[in-house]
């Protein structure tokens, strides 16, 4: 009963309506980008550096490729590779924050100790180092950006068990002999979900900026497969000939979608301070 | 000689699941010097009573009827400007939690100067009342300086009560003084506001859910129950002539020591205020309940001086 | 008389960080006490006196620093929490407030079911069934209604027997209960409390029972003990603890309670001032900043537990021969 009126809810707060909605639409792009796209993002559509007209909408490149069309393909790397760094590091953040939060002792001070570290870099200066020891490839530049975000949820994940811990719950769960996988699962994690929820779509804003700027570096997919970070990079040198379309949409593309999930973000934070009173 | 009188007071709040009738229909008198106890368990409306004499009910609440006149004025009628001025002043409250009245983050000292500042008096005055009234609520000058995190729970009530009586008011209300407190400083801070009742010759409105605590030290005892008043007499009077079902249920639920026998317990739960019973609001506990209390709200008959009860067996 | 749970000379500390600074507080000083089969041990003291903390040692929820916690004869103080869980379903706790005890997120049903499917692996069938008996136990019925609800919809007196219930689903014999009726209305306090010992009657336990209300001990209790600053000050049988009290912290308890003093005809004794800070006790007698008894050896010296014979004994210079 309360599961089916928060769903009501969720969606009626402007900030999750607006965020998700532009968040659907480039989902949609990248599942359907084979027929919303007009031309291929790898070959040339027709003449170089045309301006956005009514047959390549958002212009053309410096090698005749239909720059729609390689948004709509970038969107498919963008979001693939958002998706796996944040499942990465939630998954991997979470579950150690669980068991640090709930063991205590050397292992949660050996633990803590790494993931301020790793969080007291700056984050892009080490997900691009990462991405160049391990090379750039896609993956790669997945698993860099999920080691640069686990300390994030590994911080909220173990700062909420800390304090769930005292609750007269947990301690009675214990008196009843209930084993430690099960409380920290059963009775722990669940009130832990809803900063989860606000970890997650905050996380996934600061996810595409990074991608962004790895893509930006060379760092994520090979050419000529497109990605809106490179794109934008190369871009560059033809803004100043005035040829201001190949580096605009990569660059709004990318704005765009990081403001939808901080839109997201935005509005579950709220609904959860409204809540809590 | 009256310092306050209540009329026909009802007090109702508005929530999304309901309308809960919290205070209905309460009136009484409060002369000078005197110490009214007003017994309640939890529902019973007696902390929303004691915020109505403030006129501090909090949204969603609202004072549906009713008078409380302070001196002669219905404060109910006040303009917010007049309340601000009359509160702390003229009638304060000492709340059961000093976090309440004492901000965490500022010393004694500046709270307590601001208070008084804020009620006109001088500032070069301010310091000489604070040091005479932490004084008289048995606080050493030092406490001043402190933060209320550095003092004890005795201690923080202390200086909520030095607050609640440095302007002198006629009328102080004390909701759960003492209940967060260990019996021993419940003793020390009780004989503080008998001798601030003596000294100042301020009226007090103790509520408490401790019918005990009530008969000791009270000159007047009020029995409230989901909202309503149940009995009302003088402590001497109530302690030899209990009449209301509810209120000798109260009194032997109180352990008498080293008897063998458990105290007595009220069956059931208090009422859902949302939906009230029908005629007598205790008749679903009372083990003397007749036709007539399941239908007719009993009124309140005076069975004999200054005792009134709100029960068909008396009727 | 068999004992079921012995504490041995039993020291617990707790490292809290106030502003910064980060200070280790004995909540329990070297505390002995010996719970026998079948009895109801009161331990009375303020908040502050580290009673709760002393039934939470005795449960293993919490492990010593220095001493021993044996129950039924096993010394349990040092086991590992894998080889103590199986035991726990012997040892139960009824804690203060019904509202935290159990997870909000659980419906009443879900958390009676699930300490049988923990301990006892029974099919989801046998433990619904079970449940429903466990709350008709505990007198709340229909049982089917309160399957369903959490703990939020019940009354405060309602959930403590749904918590009450919960523990005695696993047939305990050892019961600390703290502060079980404190947080409820005084109309219903008894009515738990006769459930408590009916259930004691039924299933022959051992109840180490902790309040800070001693007069409700002297209806209930076989023997008291009573704490004050993390030591135990007095302990004896209930008829002498409350007719004749001997520790000047005990017979100011009993003088501040109202109404009850005079009851008693007892020799009055006020204290002054507050208990204590526990991270920064007094020095010699912690009792003596606020004892009208005082003498010149409590400011110093620390008495020894003395014992007076027949059982009793009491923490006190005032009694030493």
């Amino acid at each position: 009963m309360m599961r089916a009126q928060s769903i009501f809810t969720i969606l009626k707060n402007k900030y999750i309506a607006t965020g998700l909605i532009i968040v659907l639409v480039f989902v949609f792009m990248a599942i359907l980008a084979d027929i919303i796209s007009p031309y291929s993002p790898v070959d040339p559509a027709g003449p170089p550096l045309q301006p956005p007209s009514r047959d390549y909408f958002m212009g053309t490149d410096n090698l005749g490729r239909d720059v729609f069309s390689r948004i709509v393909y970038g969107s498919r790397i963008m979001l693939m590779i958002v998706a796996i760094a944040v499942a990465m590091s939630g998954a991997i953040g979470t579950m150690l924050g669980l068991i640090s939060g709930y063991l205590s002792g050397l292992l949660d001070r050996v633990l803590s100790f790494i993931m301020d570290s790793i969080y007291a870099f700056p984050s892009l200066i080490l997900a691009i180092s990462l991405s160049v020891a391990l090379g750039a490839s896609p993956i790669n530049a997945a698993i860099a950006i999920a080691v640069v975000y686990v300390p994030t949820y590994f911080r909220m994940v173990r700062g909420q068990v800390l304090s769930i811990k005292n609750e007269t719950y947990i301690e009675m769960a214990k008196a009843l002999g209930l084993p430690s996988i099960r409380i920290v699962l059963k009775h722990i994690l669940p009130h832990v979900t809803r900063t989860l929820m606000v970890v997650f779509s905050m996380n996934s804003a600061d996810a595409i900026l990074t991608e962004a700027a790895l893509s930006f570096m060379g760092l994520t997919v090979q050419p000529p497969t497109p990605d809106w970070g490179f794109d934008l990079y190369k871009g560059r040198g033809f803004i100043l000939l005035g040829y201001w379309w190949i580096m605009l949409f990569p660059g709004l593309s990318i704005t765009l979608l990081a403001v939808g999930f901080a839109l997201i973000s935005e509005g579950v934070s709220t609904l959860i301070t409204a809540r809590k009173r | 000689m009256e310092v306050l009188t209540v009329n026909d007071l009802w007090v109702k709040y508005y929530t999304i699941s309901g309308i809960v009738s919290a205070v209905s229909g309460v009136s009484f008198k409060l002369r000078k010097s005197e110490m009214l106890a007003i017994v309640g368990e939890s529902g019973s409306g007696k902390s929303t009573l004691g915020l109505a004499l403030l006129n501090m009910v909090p949204k969603p609440g609202r004072i549906e009827r009713g008078e409380v006149i302070l001196d002669g004025v219905n404060i109910l009628k006040s303009s917010p400007r007049e309340i601000v001025k009359i509160r702390g002043s003229r009638i304060s409250m000492v709340f059961q939690d000093p976090f309440t009245t004492l901000d965490p983050l500022r010393k004694i000292v500046d709270q307590f100067e601001e208070f008084l500042i804020e009620h006109g008096v001088d500032k070069t005055r301010a310091r000489s009342i604070i040091k005479e009234y932490l004084e008289a609520v048995g606080l050493p000058e030092r406490v001043m300086y402190s933060y209320p995190h550095q003092l004890s729970g005795g201690q923080k009530q202390r200086v909520s009560i030095a607050m609640a009586i440095a302007l002198n008011p006629q009328v102080v209300v004390a909701d759960e003084p003492t209940t967060a407190l260990d019996v021993i400083v419940q003793k020390q801070i009780m004989d503080l506001v008998d001798s601030i009742k003596e000294k100042y010759k301020s009226s007090i409105v103790l509520i408490t859910h401790d019918l005990a605590l009530a008969l000791e030290r009270a000159d007047t005892v009020m029995v409230m129950y989901g909202g309503n008043i149940m009995e009302y007499a003088g402590k001497t009077e109530l302690y030899g002539n209990m009449k209301h079902p509810y209120t000798r249920g109260l009194f032997e639920a109180l352990p008498r020591i080293l008897q063998k026998t458990l105290p007595k317990s009220l069956p059931g739960n208090p009422p859902d205020l949302r939906y009230p019973p029908p005629g007598c609001i205790f008749h679903p506990r009372c083990e003397f309940a007749m036709e007539k209390c399941k239908s007719e709200k009993p009124p309140l008959i005076e069975v004999s001086k200054d005792h009134i009860v709100a029960c068909h067996l008396y009727g | 008389m068999s004992t079921i749970v012995e504490l041995l000379d039993v020291v617990m500390d707790f490292e809290t960080s106030s502003l910064g600074r980060k200070q280790k507080v004995r909540a329990v000083d070297r505390v002995s006490l010996r719970i026998n089969k079948g009895e109801i041990y009161g331990l009375v003291g303020e908040s502050g006196s580290g009673k709760s903390t002393l039934g939470r040692v005795s449960l293993r929820l919490y492990k010593p620093v220095k001493g021993k916690v044996i129950f039924e004869n096993k010394d349990i103080t040092y086991l590992p929490e894998r080889v103590i869980r199986p035991l726990r379903r012997e040892m139960q706790l009824i804690p203060q407030d019904p509202y935290g005890a159990i997870n909000p997120a659980q419906t009443i049903g879900e958390a009676l079911i699930e300490p049988l499917q923990v301990h006892f692996n029974t099919s989801k069938e046998e433990a619904f069934n079970r449940a429903c008996r466990a709350l008709e136990e505990v007198g709340l019925i229909p049982p089917e209604d309160f399957m369903d609800r959490r703990p939020m919809e019940l009354s405060g007196g309602q959930l403590q027997r749904a918590v009450i219930a919960r523990a005695m689903i696993l047939r305990p014999k050892y019961i600390v209960a703290d502060e079980p009726t404190s947080n409820l209305d005084a109309s219903i306090r008894t009515s738990i409390i006769k459930l408590l010992l009916d259930f004691r009657e039924k299933y022959d336990q051992s109840i180490l029972f902790i309040t800070h209300d001693i007069a409700l001990l002297s209806l209930i209790a076989n023997r008291i003990g009573v704490m004050y600053l993390a030591q135990l000050v007095e302990e004896g049988s209930v008829e002498q603890v409350i007719k004749e009290p001997l520790h000047p912290y005990t017979k100011a308890l009993l003088s501040a309670i109202p109404l009850i003093s005079s009851q008693i005809g007892l020799e009055k004794v006020y204290l002054k001032g507050e208990i204590g800070d526990p991270a920064n006790p007094p020095r010699g007698c912690r009792l003596h900043p606020r004892c009208p008894l005082v003498l010149e050896e409590c400011k110093s010296r620390e008495p020894p537990l003395i014992e007076v014979g027949n059982g009793r004994s009491v923490k006190c210079w005032l009694y030493y021969k």
